[in-house]
Order: structure tokens, then sequence, then C-alpha cells
């Protein structure tokens, strides 16, 4: 008899609940995307985030069976994010399960969020098997592993300081151009020259497959501050930096109208920055520990750019990658369905007593 | 009208590097006790993150425990001689959102904390602190300003003088 198995995710801005029947086939999974709330602020507001949750978990879960064409007496367990994540946000997805997993007495198993993401990759892809080296990047979550086996993760690298997708927001927000940062600035970057303005690429001392993008945001601000002073003509600290050659000689009325032309190699350069250090890094773990095979998820696998230069250096070094379909590689719980089925399968039922934990590590679950 | 703790005098440091802006957080982090609150203020890539790394060094935080931007889950905790609570306001914009945080706990508690993007609850906030306002001067310099409110912080700068001099050019 097929398997039902309901998905529920809180753990940041997004309420999403699916239906996964037998660990493979996707038989709805819906998403209460919270970002037009939270636009307006450039980031999430943790705060709005937990109490919309409470308010869309209900109604998601009951959508996703219904587009499943099931009830809740159908369903055969449950899988919830217990984390990592924002606190508020996790305890009301987990919570929720666990009520239904008690009223209904049927098995409930937590998920760590990040195996969710790999999972995506896996859900897709028949051919995906263990062991793979798997790059997480996301808003919250810049982290390299080797998935050694279903719930074995050895941690080989994560960033020292901001996530990748954390550098596409806050830059674009700076670049005055909104929340989600990741499309806007591809959207930009797509009408700019990657090798006008070379942002650096740092890599940190020490841990050889750690990230750092902080140094970069900062590159960002400071070109911009130089070219907003040459545009003026007024004398800034901008003489050391690099000519910003297209800029518009009409002053600028305000700190963030830039040339249309300049803020487009603005953000081809530093989005080509960002992809550069992730190839870099992940193809450099991937051949130390002999993977033959990529997985790339969160929402910065979305990015399209990415996609193609890791792809083309990894045929290079006969490494295939995987990428979930965007619509996966963004928080979704048909992922954290999908990690929690084998358990679920093989009979395990967390306690009641399972609680969220925000800074939850991948591999101690 | 506002009963306002004693302010200044105020310490101006002036970091010619990261490092430097390290150094001053770490000199920091030997002299803070238990319950003090060290409000960071400044823009995109001034320094703050950077600071607070230097302040969990001064308070023997384990090194390889990097210290990342708290900015998606607001807070992150390390231990050292105390604990260091990193508190990251960059997402809270609004009075209600911060009061519900439930920041209070971590505030003049067991650790120290340090608040990057304090001014987005500066009147939720104690108003006795040490602000330190970072303000960036050229690529790599920065003015970092330390501001006491209230004796307990006056002390504390006044302790520390000598350690900043000797990891900077102390102006004021």
């Amino acid at each position: 008899m097929a398997h039902l198995t309901l998905g529920i995710e809180t753990s940041c801005d997004e309420t999403a609940a699916a239906v996964l029947m037998d660990g493979r086939q996707i038989r709805s999974s819906v998403i209460a995307s919270q970002e037009a709330l939270h636009a307006p602020f450039g980031g999430i507001v943790p705060e709005l985030a937990s109490r919309r949750h409470v308010e869309a978990v209900w109604p998601v879960v009951r959508e996703a069976l219904t587009r499943a064409g099931a009830t809740l007496a159908d369903v055969d367990g449950i899988a919830a994010t217990a984390g990592p994540g924002l606190i508020g946000s996790l305890l009301v997805g987990l919570s929720f399960g666990k009520a239904v997993a008690y009223a209904i007495d049927i098995p409930l198993v937590g998920v760590n969020h990040l195996e969710g993401h790999l999972y995506a990759a896996l859900l897709e892809h028949e051919d995906l098997i263990f062991p793979f080296t798997g790059l997480i990047a996301s808003g919250g979550h810049t982290q390299l592993y080797l998935a050694e086996a279903q719930g074995q993760y050895r941690l080989l690298g994560r960033t020292r300081d901001d996530a990748a997708g954390e550098a596409f927001d806050k830059v674009a927000k700076f670049l005055g151009l909104g929340y989600p940062g990741g499309p806007l600035i591809e959207d930009r970057a797509r009408k700019g020259d990657p090798d006008t303005i070379r942002f650096p690429r740092p890599l940190p001392q020490g841990g050889a497959y750690d990230f750092s993008f902080s140094g970069l945001k900062t590159a960002v601000v400071n070109y911009v501050r130089g070219a907003r002073c040459e545009v003026r003509g007024a004398v800034g600290p901008g003489q050391a930096l690099p000519k910003a050659g297209a800029a518009s000689s009409a002053p600028t009325p305000t700190a963030f109208t830039l040339d249309p032309v300049l803020l487009a190699d603005i953000c081809a350069g530093f989005q080509e920055a960002v992809v550069d250090a992730l190839v870099r890094v992940t193809l450099a773990a991937a051949k130390a520990s002999a993977s033959s095979r990529i997985v790339v998820a969160g929402g910065v696998a979305c990015n399209g750019r990415l996609r193609s230069k890791l792809t083309q250096r990894a045929a290079d070094e006969r490494i295939e990658v995987y990428y979930p379909t965007p619509s996966l590689c963004t928080d979704n719980a048909a992922m954290i369905a999908a990690a929690g089925y084998p358990r679920l399968l093989r009979g395990e039922r967390a306690p009641l007593s399972l609680n969220a934990d925000a800074d939850l590590d991948l591999g101690l679950m | 009208m506002i009963d306002l703790p004693p302010e200044g005098p105020t310490a101006v440091c002036i970091s010619a590097s990261p490092e430097e802006t390290r150094a001053l957080g770490e000199v920091m982090g030997r002299h803070v006790g238990a319950g003090d609150l060290i409000a960071l203020i400044g823009e995109l890539g001034s320094g703050k993150t950077v600071f607070v790394a230097g302040l969990a060094a001064g308070l023997g935080v384990d090194p390889t425990a990097h210290v990342s931007s708290p900015t998606f889950t607001i807070m992150h905790r390390y231990l050292g001689r105390l604990p260091l609570y990193h508190i990251d306001l960059y997402r809270i914009e609004t009075p209600e959102a911060l009061a519900t945080l439930g920041l209070e706990e971590y505030l003049e508690g067991d650790g120290v904390a340090a608040i990057e993007w304090a001014e987005h609850g500066v009147r939720m906030l104690p108003k006795e602190r040490l602000t330190v306002r970072l303000r960036q001067t050229g690529l790599e310099t920065r003015t970092v300003e330390l501001v006491p409110a209230g004796d307990r912080y006056r002390t504390l700068l006044r302790r520390m003088t000598s350690d900043l001099a000797a990891a900077t050019r102390l102006l004021a």
C-alpha cells in the first residue's frame, strides 16, 4: 500500500506543507510565501514571521491535503522541520505536527532543514545516490557537507561571516533594488559585464573549504560610494577606487540613483565574485573527498550563473552536478517529507518531547 | 524630561584596517564584565561584526568558533570566560517587533550583550550602555567612537583607555 507522508516546514519565512507518496511522488506542495509581507523591510522580520505561521499553518496543510485528494486519515506519517531556523517560526510547524500526530496517532519525525535541502535533489533525480558533496547556499546558510549516507553528514566548510544569500540580500538592499536580492541582482547582472568591475574573492585563512562574503559586501559599498563621489565631482575617499567609467555625468538626485549600465555592471561583478567563490571551494572539496557527484541546494542554487559555471567546471573534472528545480531549491515541505520518509518507513517515531532547535547541527539527529 | 545617565567623555580611535578594528574589540573583550551592554552602530561594511569577533576573542571564546553574522537568526551565543550574546537588529524595524523578541533575558544577565544595528532598538534598550559608533572614512580606515552612558560604562572606558591606545592611535 502506498505510504503518504505529510511534510511541514516553517523554519523561516515560508509556511509550507506537502503530501509525498512513497517518498518520491509529490502529490501536492503548497507554499504560503511571506515575501510581500517582508519586502518593505528588506528582509525577514522574525516576529511577523511567527505570527503569520500561526495564521497560515492549518490552511496550508488543509490545502496540501485537498490538492493531494487526501484527508488527515490517509496520512501515514508526518515529517516536520525541527531546526535550524528562527526559533519562533520553527515552533509553530513542529508543534502543529506533533499535535496532529498525537491526535490521530501516527508517527512524527523531526527533520533537519539542511538535510531537507539535500533531499530536494534526491527527490527529483532517481540516479543520484550517496555519497556526494553537498553545498547548501541560502539567505541563512552557506555550508558544504560530505553526505556519506542517509543521516550521515560531515561538515567540510561553512561561511565565516555572511551567508551567500544574505550577501545578495544586503547588497540588493544597499543598491536600492529590493527584496529578495538573488533574483533582482541576477536580472540586473544579465544586462551587465561581469569583467568590468572585479570585486575581491576573499577566501579565509585556515579552514580549507570555508567561505567569506562580508568583505565582498564592503567592497561593493566602497565601490558605489567611490562612483558616487566621481559622479558628483566631489573629492572623496574614491581616488583609490577603480574607475566607474560608465557613470552618468549628471549629478545623482538621491544616494541610490545609479546609472543603469553601471548598476548592471556592479550586479554582474558582484554575482561573479560570489559564484567564483562557491564554484572554486565546492569543486576543491569534491575533489579532495573523491566525490563524483555534487548537490547544490538552497535558494542560491536558483542562480543561473552559478548553475552554468559550476556544471561546466565540474564536467572538466568528470563530476556531475545535481540541482533541484528552482521551486524545490527554496524552502518547501516536499523536501522535508522526502528526508523524513526513509526514517518513518523504518518505524522511527519522535517522542512528543521533541523540541525545536534554532542551531541544530546536521548529522547529530 | 527624560532622566538620562551622564554621557562621556568619549574616546575616538582610528582604525587603519579590519585587523585594528578587531584588536579594539579584543581589548574591550578583556575588560567587560557580566551584564555589560555594548551597542554597535554603523553602516553596512563599517566593521561591526569584525569588532564583535575581536570582542569574542578578548572574552576567551574558542577561536575555532567563528563569529558569523547573526542577521538571519537574530542571536548567536558564544562561550568564553563569560557568555557573549551577539545580537543583530538589522531586520527588526519596529518597536513592536523588538518588544516580542524577549531580549531582556540576555541584557543585564550573566553575560555580555553586543548588539549590531542597535539604532533599530535605541528607545527600547537600557539607557546605560557603551555605544560603539563605527564610521567609514576610507577604503580600509574607520573611526571607532566609544560613547559611555552611565557611571558603570564611564568607569569601564577609563579602565581600558591605555590598552585601547596601545592597540591603535587614540585621538581623544
